[in-house]
């Protein structure tokens, strides 16, 4: 049978739910995906996973550290390799597929979006706290005036009613941003919650203005919530080669993929050459760093923290000998957003000297 | 004109005009009222409508709409300006101050003169006529870089500085890089780290919460580290001098082989609450820097009399 026939009996006059709908996929292996690895990627892992990508047809690749441009740093973790490398070296491979950067304002700066530009970027994505959105406009607008493809992308979109969210999202389209994600940087949402998020911004922006979608795999409802956003009317959707990326991971990009034909939509990717890459080089390059729905990236999602906050919060419970799920339940009572891994090392300092009373 | 705090008697207190009449404007005019050496004369802004203003006048302290043509024309009165509008006005600004001969403190990021961070360089800058601020984080962090810098040297520096939404006006969140770009040249130039990166978190969080910061500093391995925790403590001792509120949250950490080149990476973790002038207590970043400018006006004062006088 031909493998884009789907094996399961259905009834003749059944049609898929996105039947003629034309997905955008982007694959952030080599971004989110670079938490599972500290940010350890080499030139050449980036040039393998890089080069499959693109010949397997995936339109997008997002590439740098995962907290984005100039996220090399004590706070975040120090890059194996520099953010201008990294970019170089999937430029050199990308011959059909489009580059992407993420950048954090407050973390990286137009300075850092220039040099990435430099080095032949076609779009940034501008990401803030979900109520945050104006602290974008400088970078989005810089963006354009690059001639870059430029996306607003609001991170921790659970803390935030469809409504609130969506009001957020049009400061980022006046900005300039032609796309805008809903981000589950936590994995906290739910696929009804993800409808309702999607729905809300597709109603308020422009209709040139397309609406994304990224999840995270904490309540394991990455895929889930990927195919509900496309259903809701979201074009953009992101994901990982085997689901890399922070906390439980991200969607897996194979995955999606494959569950995105038997819904009938269009992405252009050749599935089972993708499948090939996340098994034969995602799996064989981060071997013993693959994502884990365990005990801790599941906390995350119940409790709604940012799931970059997972291996930062391993490393502190064992530098400080405290367990990893108290320091996530402390956390949450800081109702902490993303960047601020510093806060972890505080509350785990905190939780230690409460064991040992000095 | 009338001034209910008796203008009219000669005094020694240095006679200051705020410009710009938004927040920071508004919680230096409470600090200045308390101060012993330095007298609120004039708050200058552009809007006749300003809630700013209104509240000057009532408080009894002269303000205009008139804006910097205003201040200039009352320049003879005046020893010493804050700028408390933005990065691009005090660039217009800068050049006629300078004309007029007034000395000026900058609380934009606009850098046009040097770098001033009381507890760390007021003795080296203090006869410059335009002096600047640096930015909130900058006040809380390039201090304790400082601190580090004097027992061993700092290869690098970084700061995370989380700020309660509330409290970043609408100049910090339209020009968020101007935060970090100033912080971190700060962290070099005045912390004496060989390279310096700053980073900015706005948190929405209701009730909102306490400004924080964090210093990481990469230092060699072989350093006597209980001298940095003590240089440390020293200065956040001297820092609390003019800000009550500035403490650390957790003791001094050190972490071998934490540092990018296999050092020591030493962590510091510093809370600011703010002394509740104008914004609540949790903007402490708004406070910091504010009273970071009056301990800056109250050392100066000595040189600008003797200029008056002379």
């Amino acid at each position: 049978m031909s493998t884009t026939d789907s094996p399961v009996v259905d009834s003749t006059d059944h049609v898929p739910p996105l039947t003629g709908r034309r997905i955008q996929i982007c694959d952030t292996t080599l971004r989110d995906g670079s938490h599972s690895v500290r940010h350890q990627f080499s030139a050449d892992d980036v040039a393998t996973v890089s080069a499959g990508l693109n010949r397997a047809g995936v339109p997008m690749v997002e590439v740098t550290h995962g907290d984005g441009l100039g996220g090399s740093s004590f706070a975040y973790g120090f890059a194996r390799c520099p953010d201008d490398e990294l970019i170089r070296t999937a430029r050199a491979q990308l011959t059909d597929s489009q580059l992407a950067a993420l950048l954090l304002p407050g973390v990286g700066t137009i300075e850092h979006l220039r040099r990435a530009a430099d080095q032949g970027l076609d779009v940034i994505r501008v990401a803030t706290h979900c109520t945050e959105a104006d602290i974008a406009a400088q970078h989005l607008t810089e963006g354009r005036e690059l001639g870059l493809v430029t996306v607003g992308f609001l991170m921790m979109s659970h803390m935030l009613p469809p409504d609130r969210l969506a009001a957020q999202a049009r400061v980022m389209a006046d900005a300039g941003a032609q796309v805008v994600y809903v981000v589950d940087s936590a994995g906290a949402l739910l696929p009804h919650q993800v409808s309702t998020r999607v729905a809300a911004l597709r109603t308020a922006l422009p209709p040139e203005v397309s609406v994304g979608m990224h999840a995270h795999n904490n309540l394991g409802s990455g895929v889930p919530n990927a195919l509900a956003a496309a259903m809701a009317g979201a074009d953009h959707l992101d994901g990982s080669c085997h689901g890399l990326g922070a906390g439980a991971g991200n969607a897996a990009t194979e995955v999606l993929v494959a569950a995105l034909d038997r819904c009938g939509a269009e992405t252009g990717i050749a599935t089972q050459a993708l499948i090939d890459v996340a098994a034969d080089d995602v799996a064989r390059i981060c071997a013993g760093n693959l994502p884990a729905l365990d005990r801790t990236a599941l906390l995350l999602g119940y409790c709604g923290i940012y799931s970059s906050f997972l291996l930062h919060a391993r490393r502190a419970a064992q530098q400080y000998q405290v367990a990893e799920a108290d320091i996530i339940r402390a956390l949450g009572r800081h109702r902490p957003v993303g960047g601020q891994e510093d806060l972890i090392i505080d509350v785990a300092i905190a939780l230690a000297q409460r064991r040992q009373p000095s | 004109m009338v001034n209910i705090r008796g203008a009219d008697t000669p005094t020694d207190r240095l006679r200051c005009a705020v410009v710009g009449s938004g927040n920071i404007g508004s919680d230096l005019l409470l600090k200045l009222r308390r101060s012993t050496v330095l007298e609120p004369r004039l708050l200058v802004g552009i809007d006749p409508a300003s809630d700013g203003l209104r509240r000057a006048r009532r408080l009894g302290i002269e303000a205009t709409a008139g804006g910097v043509d205003a201040l200039l024309a009352a320049a003879p009165d005046i020893d010493l300006v804050f700028e408390a509008t933005s990065a691009a006005a005090h660039l217009a600004n800068a050049p006629r101050y300078r004309a007029a001969g007034l000395t000026v403190l900058d609380l934009t990021p606009a850098a046009v003169g040097p770098y001033v961070v009381p507890a760390v360089n007021l003795t080296e800058v203090r006869a410059e006529p335009n002096l600047n601020l640096v930015t909130c984080g900058g006040q809380a962090t390039v201090p304790i870089v400082a601190a580090i810098s004097r027992i061993a040297p700092v290869s690098y520096a970084e700061i995370v500085a989380t700020i309660a939404s509330r409290a970043a006006g609408p100049g910090t969140r339209a020009n968020i890089d101007e935060f970090t770009e100033t912080t971190a040249d700060a962290l070099c130039r005045v912390g004496g780290a060989a390279r310096g990166k700053a980073i900015i978190i706005l948190n929405p969080a209701d009730p909102p919460l306490i400004m924080r910061n964090t210093v990481f500093a990469a230092v060699a391995a072989d350093t006597d580290v209980d001298a940095v925790t003590e240089s440390i403590e020293r200065m956040v001792e001297t820092v609390q001098g003019y800000v009550p509120g500035y403490r650390m949250s957790a003791p001094v950490q050190i972490t071998p082989r934490g540092g990018p080149d296999g050092g020591l990476r030493v962590s510091v973790f510093l809370q600011v609450t703010g002394a509740a002038d104008y914004l609540p207590s949790y903007a402490g970043n708004l406070d910091i820097i504010t009273a970071a400018a009056i301990a800056t006006a109250e050392r100066i004062r000595p040189e600008l009399k003797a200029e008056v006088g002379a």
